[in-house]
């Protein structure tokens, strides 16, 4: 009863979650008010027949790779891969001999919407900086559908990616996992049913922000005592919320029917713990693992505080984003099961990403049970993530580490799925995951590899070849710079 | 020649710094074999038959050779013979170039760039953002630190040599001072001319009281000054007598002027205001350059993009397309590359090369704009940025093709010698690229 609707996504729960992402408010009945969605999915996947790609080299983002094969399609999701399959009549077949196919690709860090471009002042929506601790914000409340970079990051493959608040406090708030489709509002983008995402941030950003004002956390041991007494906060708040207990007390005839003065027992629904708070909501979901954390952090150290402050508060890190240092903790990273999302070869910066080496990801990748993802944090970025992996396998077979296609593809793919809790759901091409697909023009791991054909839920969303399906956002029409006038 | 930092490689002291992943690499095991059986001071080298880019009128030569002697190209062609005692290279067909330019950076003159007391790129003498100080006789050249970990970062990927830009900041101006080709051996000191850095457009308003408009009133202003026709001494004079010199240098076509400048309508005035006053000019960033490209190619004006900015990130590149380069280039305009504020990840040009060929610039030009085009526009052509004889031998020897990112420097010579492919990054990756054994990482490996 008190388990909330969307526990356990990424988990077997999952296709009647995905039938159940009915409107909104979710009865309080079935879902933990933690994660309770006043601002529910409103998304459908665009109408499409069958589609049958044929004779790709077919990676299929769970480690396989299948060459002269096909890809079905049908009903939003994939049937079937393998050779020579066999499709209905009314398919649209689409030879790919010679492409590559792949999953959709998954960004787990993007700030497209909420520092959109153009990155106006008016646009900068991605740090609530008015406070160290802000879990109470959603990043999905500041994302601008009509951000260029949505349609730019679809011709570069992306299909899926969450949207986080940015790194300036040290619990910035919840991101949000959008399927990459042309909509007028964030709901009509938002992933079904998929689970929020904590964004917490470590090391030089929240001490500089906020210890240039003079206000807590001004160092490092300043950050780690923020996220202390926020989550003790959160800890009593859940203690306070949790159901009592199962059996009823007995009522003993010198007690009034009264109400407890305490005001506990006023809690119809006996979850609340009194007055909500919407930052509290937010951690305790956390710490339920109804939502999942995702921990901005550069240095090894400051990695491993993070866990054992997962460990001393009963949440699990989902992901550690940019991690330059991942490479030192790299088997610490695999035997906890928390991922690294990660940079091909960005470093210097600041202190924090002096370290920076550009196998990073691939020595991450090494120990079994990994969990090594690309990510971009970039709006550039996110347009060639299959570049960037593509550095990596070069500096890694440099440094004696051969690594396949179809294993590097898993870090765009089926990884990054697993670290937004939507791996049950795409990532891979297996039968029954959403129909989200690349067809590439070749081998995607090159500078000249282009996404030619874009699939999301079966639908083709983007195509290189046919203008009528290239989306554009609302703010380049009419727009004199981007004619191209007598140029060419 | 024989600066810091470029020892010359004994071929033993490579096998043996190869760590455990180097040597087993087949790639490697060619050179590193070819260079054993060879003396480890040889001054002549003998690469053997690579696909020799030469970023000249001569283009690509298929099994070619390119014999190196004293630091320089001596011959480049089929079936050379190797001089008595000359170290030889079999490149087994592999791609062979010209060290590559990195962009305008600030490499050695910033370490870490968030920590202002390793940054030296920006002069701003004046107080906030109410006072003005011109400066174009500022050299940031002189704070060029030769021992930053950023330059071998940069040379083993096949960046042999930059331009060092000059930043604007408040309490500066637009004229934000001098630069210089460096190139990355080591060395103190650039060479070939000085270059002016002038920023216009959004990142220049609060320099010019928040109007584009007064760019052009305030360069005026400036002319007038170093031209004699505003007196020193006078209330509407800014320049020292230093600055009136540097820049009367540069207005009589003395010297390039870079522009900072992204938006079509500032380009077009750019135009006008340096046909005006006879300038030589390129542009850096040109967002929107594209739009003005048989202005620019008949201005004769290089310009140095970065194709990787196709989005409208702000209101002067509304018309950012990936396609820039490529329609500057039909229209006959020079393009680099150059991706704004790059300096440690200046390897990263050669990605924005690659795209650009992937977005319909020929190959070659791709080439030339990370070789010919900014040794041409910085003044430094007979010495860097191609293959040929007499230049000097500042070569990369690839896996493959140049421009993927999918491929990788495997030898880098700076003036002929083979530099010893290590970086703090390197050293980094091989301290934890092996298994625990016991003793913590500090310790040196063998200790382990």
């Amino acid at each position: 009863m008190f388990r909330p609707l969307l526990a356990g996504c990424g988990l077997a729960l999952l296709a009647g979650a995905v039938q159940a992402a009915t409107p909104a408010s979710a009865s309080p009945a079935s879902a933990s008010r933690f994660t309770q969605d006043p601002y529910p999915s409103t998304y459908k996947a665009i109408a499409a027949g069958p589609v049958l790609l044929q004779h790709a080299t077919v990676l299929t983002g769970a480690g396989q790779r299948l060459d002269d094969a096909d890809v079905l399609l049908r009903d939003g999701k994939v049937v079937a891969v393998g050779r020579a399959l066999e499709a209905p009549s009314d398919a649209t077949r689409v030879d790919a001999s010679g492409k590559w196919i792949t999953p959709g690709i998954i960004d787990v860090h993007s700030h497209l919407g909420v520092y959109p471009s153009p990155g106006v002042g008016a646009h900068a929506d991605g740090n609530e900086m008015t406070g160290p601790v802000t879990p109470n914000v959603w990043a999905e409340h500041s994302v601008w559908p009509q951000d260029p970079g949505f349609a730019a990051a679809l011709a570069g493959g992306i299909t899926s990616l969450q949207i986080l608040p940015g790194s300036a406090n040290l619990i910035g708030g919840r991101g949000v996992t959008l399927k990459n489709v042309p909509a007028t509002s964030y709901q009509a983008m938002k992933f079904p049913a998929a689970p929020w995402g904590l964004k917490m941030a470590c090391g030089e950003n929240p001490k500089r922000v906020y210890g240039s004002r003079n206000t807590p956390p001004g160092t490092r041991m300043g950050n780690v005592a923020g996220y202390r007494a926020a989550f003790i906060d959160a800890s009593e708040y859940l203690r306070k919320s949790a159901p009592k207990a199962a059996a009823p007390q007995k009522k003993r005839w010198w007690q009034s029917s009264a109400k407890p003065a305490n005001g506990n027992g006023a809690d119809s629904e006996k979850d609340t713990g009194g007055k909500r708070d919407l930052k509290l909501d937010t951690l305790a979901g956390a710490i339920k693992g109804d939502i999942l954390v995702h921990i901005h952090c550069y240095r090894a150290d400051e990695m491993t505080t993070m866990l054992d402050l997962a460990k001393e508060f009963g949440f699990k890190v989902s992901a550690f984003h940019h991690g330059v240092e991942a490479y030192k903790i790299a088997d610490r990273l695999a035997a906890e099961g928390v991922c690294g999302a990660l940079w091909a070869d960005w470093w210097g910066f600041k202190m924090e990403a002096f370290d920076g080496i550009q196998e990073n990801i691939a020595i991450v990748d090494r120990p079994a049970n990994s969990c090594a993802i690309v990510h971009s944090d970039s709006e550039e970025g996110i347009q060639r993530l299959n570049q960037e992996a593509a550095k990596v396998i070069a500096h890694a077979r440099l440094a004696g580490i051969d690594i396949a296609p179809e294993r590097a593809i898993r870090w765009l793919t089926q990884n990054p799925a697993k670290a937004l809790g939507i791996g049950e759901r795409t990532g891979t091409l297996e039968p029954g995951k959403m129909g989200d697909v690349v067809v590439w023009n070749g081998n995607p791991f090159s500078v000249y590899a282009k996404a030619e054909q874009v699939y999301v839920d079966g639908a083709r969303v983007y195509d290189r070849a046919d203008p009528s399906r290239q989306p554009k956002s609302d703010f380049l029409l009419g727009q004199p710079a981007t004619q191209t006038g007598g140029v060419r | 020649m024989n600066r810091r930092g470029i020892e010359p490689l004994s071929c033993a002291v490579a096998a043996n710094l190869a760590p455990r992943g180097l040597r087993r690499s087949a790639l490697l095991l060619a050179l590193l074999g070819a260079c054993a059986s060879f003396g480890a001071a040889a001054q002549n080298v003998l690469i053997r038959n690579a696909t020799v880019h030469t970023a000249t009128a001569q283009g690509s030569l298929e099994h070619a050779d390119v014999l190196v002697g004293n630091g320089v190209v001596r011959a480049v062609g089929k079936g050379l013979s190797a001089p008595a005692g000359a170290q030889v290279v079999e490149a087994e067909g592999r791609p062979l170039t010209p060290t590559l330019f990195g962009g305008i950076t600030e490499i050695g003159l910033e370490e870490v760039s968030g920590e202002k007391s390793t940054v030296d790129q920006t002069v701003a003498l004046g107080a906030d953002t109410k006072e003005m100080t011109v400066r174009p006789e500022f050299d940031v050249t002189l704070a060029y630190n030769p021992d930053s970990v950023l330059i071998p970062v940069a040379r083993i990927e096949g960046i042999g040599w930059t331009l060092l830009g000059v930043g604007t900041a408040t309490g500066g101006s637009i004229v934000a001072g001098q630069g210089g080709v460096e190139r990355l051996d080591g060395g103190p000191d650039p060479i070939g001319p000085r270059v002016l850095f002038v920023r216009l457009g959004k990142d220049g308003l609060g320099l010019s009281g928040s109007s584009r408009a007064a760019q052009w009133m305030i360069l005026d202003q400036l002319i007038d000054e170093a031209r004699g026709r505003i007196a020193p001494g006078h209330h509407a004079a800014l320049l020292t007598p230093a600055g009136r010199s540097t820049l009367l240098k540069y207005l009589d076509g003395g010297g390039r002027i870079v522009f900072g400048v992204d938006r079509a309508a500032d380009i077009r005035q750019l135009l006008r205001w340096s046909a005006r006053h006879r300038l030589r000019i390129a542009i850096a960033g040109g967002g929107e350059a594209w739009r003005l490209a048989p202005q620019l190619a008949a201005a004769k004006v290089p310009v140095f993009v970065n194709p990787l900015s196709n989005l409208p990130s702000d209101f002067d590149q509304v018309g950012a397309s990936m396609e820039n380069a490529a329609r500057l280039r039909a229209s006959g305009v020079a393009v680099g590359f150059s991706e704004g504020g790059a300096s440690h990840n200046a390897r990263k040009v050669r990605q924005l090369a690659g795209n650009a060929v992937a977005a319909g610039l020929p190959w070659a030009d791709g080439l030339a704009g990370l070789t010919r085009v900014p040794a041409e526009a910085f003044g430094v052509a007979g010495q860097v940025g191609a293959i040929a004889p007499g230049q000097r031998a500042d070569l990369v020897l690839w896996s493959g093709d140049p421009l993927d990112v999918a491929q990788v420097a495997l030898q880098v010579w700076m003036d002929g010698r083979a530099i010893e492919m290590r970086s703090r990054q390197t050293e980094l990756r091989d301290r934890y690229l092996h298994g625990d054994t016991g003793l913590p990482r500090a310790y040196p490996a063998p200790a382990r």
